[in-house]
């Protein structure tokens, strides 16, 4: 058979019927563009979280009290009372690499204003820790390093803060109350958005953590301790240093385990993109399944198809077609059908990874990888499903084709 | 020289148990130009006799020489080959593509042709054999749009595309009134003046008139061979007084 008919002839045959054609590589556009819809809003969601767990701040490690395991990454309070502001103030006087360190301690607390009253986090940190965390003040100051050893009774608040109890005012020289404690509001921190975890950051009070241990919380040891490296080439020689530092603080034996856990930003970007790969896998998983269904659906059209068009296939081996020619025609049509399908899918797919991406604030990232794999699926689900039909055209008798109704 | 040679030829048909005999050892010539027309009554074996002929069909026993070649020893694949480059087949119920123009119908069997004609080739000799059946104008109608007596004009015209030695026609005027019937008969006539040879199953006497040679089977077996001579079919036509016109005349003399 002429090589170039070969596809003409397919052609001509599923422009002979456009209805279901269409009708058919429908069911292969939702697969192929689910597919690549979801693997695009899962990197999309990917990238977020790396977007985020850097804004948690650059060369940030955090150290937790008790021995933790790496693949259970949890970010809750501290289960053990390990930590000391004094170890803080160690690794920052005593290791060159650490620049800042504030130890934290957080409380879950009722915050006063006048007559109006507001359930919040207060956290207990060191003058350095908006510095560790790159988080800007937008007005007024942070307190100093001499207010925290003075304990002084000031505090700088969030955005959320003002909305709930200063209505959107300038909060500056006012006086709230945390569990009696007058604390003057010194300085207002930018916006921050929502954290990796789902929280409002800027549902925030943060005071000297020595205010916190000794009037808020009534606790005696940090949460944890938020240490800024210098540097990225100086981070694994920085935990070193601070394992042994505090390894040695807290009069370790070799024999003995760590009492406290170091974790860096990659062991939580890990965590969180870990969480976002499974997401993407599970929902890319159901996306080939509708992808599968889709072929399905090819292989019933074919079916159909082959039957209805018997005399046509009588007709061809009649004038000299081979079966293998008749082999070739049924699948190159289902292979057709479904680049065609696979085509719509990616336009499809392209178009409402966008509005999704829009709509949920991501950036939209399209993987040519899954376009290419997406379409190369659908041409192998195309000779797959196409294969049977095709095969059993191909065994027609010319003399009982022909005579079929 | 015999084109088609058949030498006892039998054909059983198998299902189960119970074996039919549609040919019963038929020895059977045909010369290269002759227009010859096989008769019978249904049941007699002509359809299978015709399958036999147009190679889509193999004989349990016998030979068959066809333009000098045993194609009784051919595979699938080869059967294929000489049904597209020797053989031409017209039927009865025309067996056009739907929605597709009358030129691409015709273009089908230089699709599966092995010279591996150019796109221009193949246009060109669909064009021409669309020409010699008179349809040189209606090469993008479709069949939907065409007469049942163009229609099987259309299938004419493929069946000469691949410029074979042999039409095979099964009752190529089954489904055209008389009329169309003779004028189909008329192409016949002047196609086979041309040196083509012409073998036609029929069980319209009147139909059969217009070959020169009418052979009858029964049961299997040959049952008469008899030469002819042919009735022009030219001259059918221009003597041809329509049905309606009869009437609209007999009731003007009433």
């Amino acid at each position: 058979m002429k090589i170039s008919a070969v596809p003409y002839v397919a052609i001509k045959a599923l422009s002979r019927n456009r209805m279901r054609t269409v009708l058919t590589a429908l069911g292969i556009v939702i697969g192929v563009a689910a597919v690549i819809t979801m693997v695009g809003l899962g990197q999309g969601a990917s990238s977020e979280v790396k977007e985020q767990v850097n804004r948690l701040g650059q060369n940030v490690v955090l150290i937790f009290p008790g021995e933790r395991q790496l693949g259970g990454v949890s970010i809750g309070g501290g289960s053990a009372n390990t930590l000391t502001t004094q170890d803080a103030r160690a690794l920052r006087d005593e290791i060159p690499e650490v620049i800042a360190a504030s130890p934290e301690v957080r409380s879950q607390t009722l915050i006063v204003y006048g007559n109006r009253n507001y359930h919040t986090r207060v956290y207990g940190q060191s003058h350095d820790y908006l510095q560790i965390r790159q988080w800007p003040v937008e007005s007024g100051r942070m307190y100093t390093e001499d207010e925290v050893e003075q304990s002084a009774l000031v505090a700088v608040v969030g955005q959320t803060i003002i909305e709930e109890l200063f209505d959107g005012s300038d909060p500056i020289g006012e006086t709230i109350r945390v569990r009696g404690v007058p604390l003057e509001i010194v300085g207002v921190l930018s916006r921050k958005g929502m954290s990796l975890m789902g929280s409002v950051q800027d549902d925030i009070v943060i005071v000297p953590y020595t205010t916190a241990f000794q009037r808020i919380s009534g606790r005696s040891h940090a949460m944890v301790i938020n240490v800024q490296i210098y540097d990225e080439q100086s981070m694994e020689i920085a935990q070193a240093k601070i394992t042994d530092l505090l390894r040695e603080r807290h009069r370790l034996a070799p024999y003995q385990e760590n009492d406290f856990t170091i974790q860096t930003q990659e062991d939580v970007a890990q965590a969180a993109t870990e969480t976002s790969r499974v997401m993407t896998w599970l929902l890319a998983s159901i996306a080939g399944i509708s992808l599968f269904v889709g072929g399905i659906g090819i292989m019933n059209v074919m079916l159909v198809s082959v039957t209805e068009r018997t005399r046509e296939v009588g007709l061809r081996l009649a004038v000299g077609a081979k079966s293998p020619d008749v082999l070739l025609q049924f699948l190159i049509e289902s292979v057709v059908l479904c680049l065609l399908g696979g085509i719509g899918g990616i336009l499809l797919g392209v178009i409402s990874t966008e509005v999704i991406a829009n709509y949920a604030g991501w950036p939209a990232l399209f993987s040519t990888e899954a376009m290419i794999v997406a379409v190369g699926v659908s041409a192998v689900v195309g000779v797959f499903f196409g294969f049977y039909p095709a095969w059993k055209a191909s065994r027609l008798d010319p003399i009982v084709a022909l005579r079929t109704e | 020289m015999e084109i088609v040679d058949l030498n006892g030829i039998t054909r059983v048909y198998r299902s189960g148990a119970l074996a039919v005999e549609a040919l019963r050892g038929i020895d059977l010539q045909f010369s290269e130009g002759e227009f010859a027309t096989i008769m019978g009554p249904s049941g007699s074996g002509k359809s299978t006799l015709m399958n036999m002929i147009g190679c889509l069909d193999q004989p349990t026993a016998g030979s068959y020489y066809l333009n000098g070649e045993d194609v009784s020893r051919f595979d699938k694949s080869k059967l294929a080959g000489v049904r597209n480059r020797t053989l031409g087949f017209v039927f009865q119920s025309f067996h056009l593509l739907p929605r597709t123009t009358a030129l691409e119908n015709v273009e089908l069997p230089l699709l599966y042709n092995s010279d591996n004609l150019s796109w221009k080739e193949i246009h060109s000799r669909a064009r021409k054999a669309l020409e010699i059946v008179g349809l040189g104008d209606r090469t993008d109608h479709n069949p939907n749009e065409l007469s049942g007596g163009q229609q099987q004009r259309v299938a004419i015209a493929r069946a000469l595309v691949s410029r074979p030695k042999i039409l095979l026609a099964d009752e190529p005027t089954g489904n055209l009134d008389s009329r169309t019937s003779f004028e189909i008969m008329d192409l016949f006539q002047k196609l086979n003046q041309d040196g083509l040879t012409i073998l036609m199953v029929t069980h319209e006497p009147e139909v059969a008139a217009f070959s020169e040679r009418i052979v009858t089977l029964r049961d299997g077996l040959l049952r008469s061979d008899k030469k002819v001579t042919p009735a022009n079919a030219k001259e059918a036509l221009a003597n041809w007084i329509d049905q309606e016109d009869l009437e609209i005349e007999n009731e003007m003399k009433l």
